[in-house]
């Protein structure tokens, strides 16, 4: 009975937004057309900025506080997985035995594109400015890198490339070098996250000013994040097991 | 709708359609898993509408260099720096609601949403 | 170009569906990582290669392993304790 109810629910409700949306899209520009006032404002700026990509110049120039914000929420969610995350008292840690047997094609894959997707990472970080890149992209690539050597069968050469507990420093730590090039901005000219660094020329690699640094910064925040993350649930899903003659009871009292 | 309409408001519809599948597949799912799958799947509907909207035919990626100068039509980059943070922000939601359906599974051994409903008492 | 696009909108649409009307997550965590490709390559003929980058990463590599990886602590708590309630 509650299922019918549910599905006419749903019926009526999909049947409505489409309605409202349809409305809604067929007074809008039609696609592809050449009417963008933010395109030509953002950009218009990011030439004044000396900043060669346009959407780094947005994320770490012209909104920084905004991604400040965004940054803020990658990191409060880490500490939400890792405080939901923790071991309970029913559970025990076990030593990761080797797992399957992985094919060999796929261990070769993996030594081949692991080292490579690590250089890449890192270069889309640093050259966030002048080629598709910044701290966002380069950060979950660099921590994809990383998990390929889950991929290959190498968990516990994995567990020693990431100790947990330096990803944690480097997570917060990438928050607050991030405000602090914002709190420098506001100390040495009154705004904050104003540029402070000269532009120099569009399309070097050391032009944008601040954006190169903010990148990074928000590089070193996300790489760690998603280290953390996934350590979190690798580690649920491989290390703890569940002792079933454990006291269910105590669970309450154990948090 | 004639054939330019269409293609006019095709990739809008696209992206609607995939945020109504998603709300579809919450509403229809028997386990907590396909019910965050589906979210995100909800969520990438806004990628695409956000993309859409900042589109502009011939328009070139907003990279300025070698082959890309000031004259040359680019397309919006203010919604590509919004979709970018919103997929990063994307994944740190789906990882803390599949952190709470491992907590729900540890604490009531279903993630079964009718069979939490009638655990509940 | 356009035609492109149109096609890539409709891939992605078809693989949205494909992935909502997967019921076992297990097998979601796959379609899901296929759907993130078929999302990169949308944003790539949309002219967004950094939006295309970190589709790339995060939806194809990051969330399936994050479900994958719940998956398969949930089956371990269903196998071990089933009964005891």
């Amino acid at each position: 009975m509650i299922h019918r109810v549910r599905m006419i629910m749903l019926v009526v409700g999909v049947l409505g937004t489409a309605v409202v949306f349809g409305a809604a899209v067929a007074g809008m520009p039609g696609f592809g057309g050449d009417q963008h006032p933010y395109r030509d404002l953002a950009v218009a700026a990011a030439f004044q900025r000396a900043t060669a990509n346009v959407v780094s110049s947005i994320n770490f120039d012209q909104r920084a506080l905004d991604t400040f914000g965004e940054e803020t929420i990658l990191v409060a969610s880490v500490a939400g997985v890792a405080a939901l995350l923790r071991p309970v008292r029913s559970e025990r840690r076990r030593r990761v035995r080797p797992g399957v047997p992985v094919l060999e094609s796929t261990r070769l894959l993996t030594v081949i594109f692991f080292p490579i997707t690590v250089l890449v990472g890192i270069d889309v970080v640093a050259h966030g400015a002048i080629t598709p890149g910044g701290g966002f992209q380069g950060g979950v690539v660099l921590a994809t890198g990383l998990h390929l050597l889950y991929v290959g069968g190498r968990y516990r050469l994995l567990e020693r490339m990431r100790p947990v507990r330096f990803f944690e420093i480097t997570e917060g730590a990438g928050l607050v070098i991030f405000i602090a090039i914002g709190l420098a901005g506001l100390a040495l000219t009154g705004e904050l996250f104003r540029n402070v660094i000269p532009y120099g020329d569009l399309g070097q690699l050391v032009s944008s000013g601040t954006v190169v640094l903010l990148s990074c910064a928000v590089g070193m925040a996300v790489v760690s994040s998603v280290v953390v993350l996934l350590a979190g649930f690798l580690d649920q899903a491989l290390a703890l097991v569940e002792v079933p003659d454990a006291d269910h009871s105590d669970d309450e009292a154990a948090r | 709708m004639s054939a330019a309409g269409f293609a006019h408001y095709y990739p809008y519809g696209v992206a609607g359609a995939i945020v109504l599948l998603g709300v579809i597949g919450i509403a229809i799912s028997r386990d907590l898993v396909h019910a965050v799958v589906c979210l995100s799947v909800c969520q990438s509907g806004t990628y695409v509408f956000l993309l859409a909207v900042g589109y502009q035919y011939g328009g070139l990626a907003p990279i300025f260099g070698a082959t890309v100068h000031r004259s040359t039509p680019v397309v919006d980059p203010v919604v590509q720096a919004l979709s970018l943070t919103d997929i990063v922000v994307s994944a740190a939601v789906t990882s803390m609601l599949l952190a709470l359906v491992i907590q729900i599974a540890k604490r009531r051994r279903t993630v079964d949403p009718d069979e939490l409903r009638s655990l509940e008492g | 170009m356009t035609i492109v696009i149109t096609v890539l909108s409709t891939v992605v649409l078809i693989g949205a569906a494909v992935v909502i009307f997967t019921r076992a997550p297990a097998k979601q965590a796959v379609t899901l990582s296929v759907y993130g490709l078929l999302l990169t390559l949308l944003f790539v003929a949309l002219q967004a290669p950094d939006v295309a980058l970190s589709q790339l990463a995060v939806g194809t590599a990051v969330v399936p392993l994050m479900v994958m990886l719940a998956v398969r602590k949930i089956a371990a708590h269903r196998d071990s304790g089933g009964d005891d309630r």
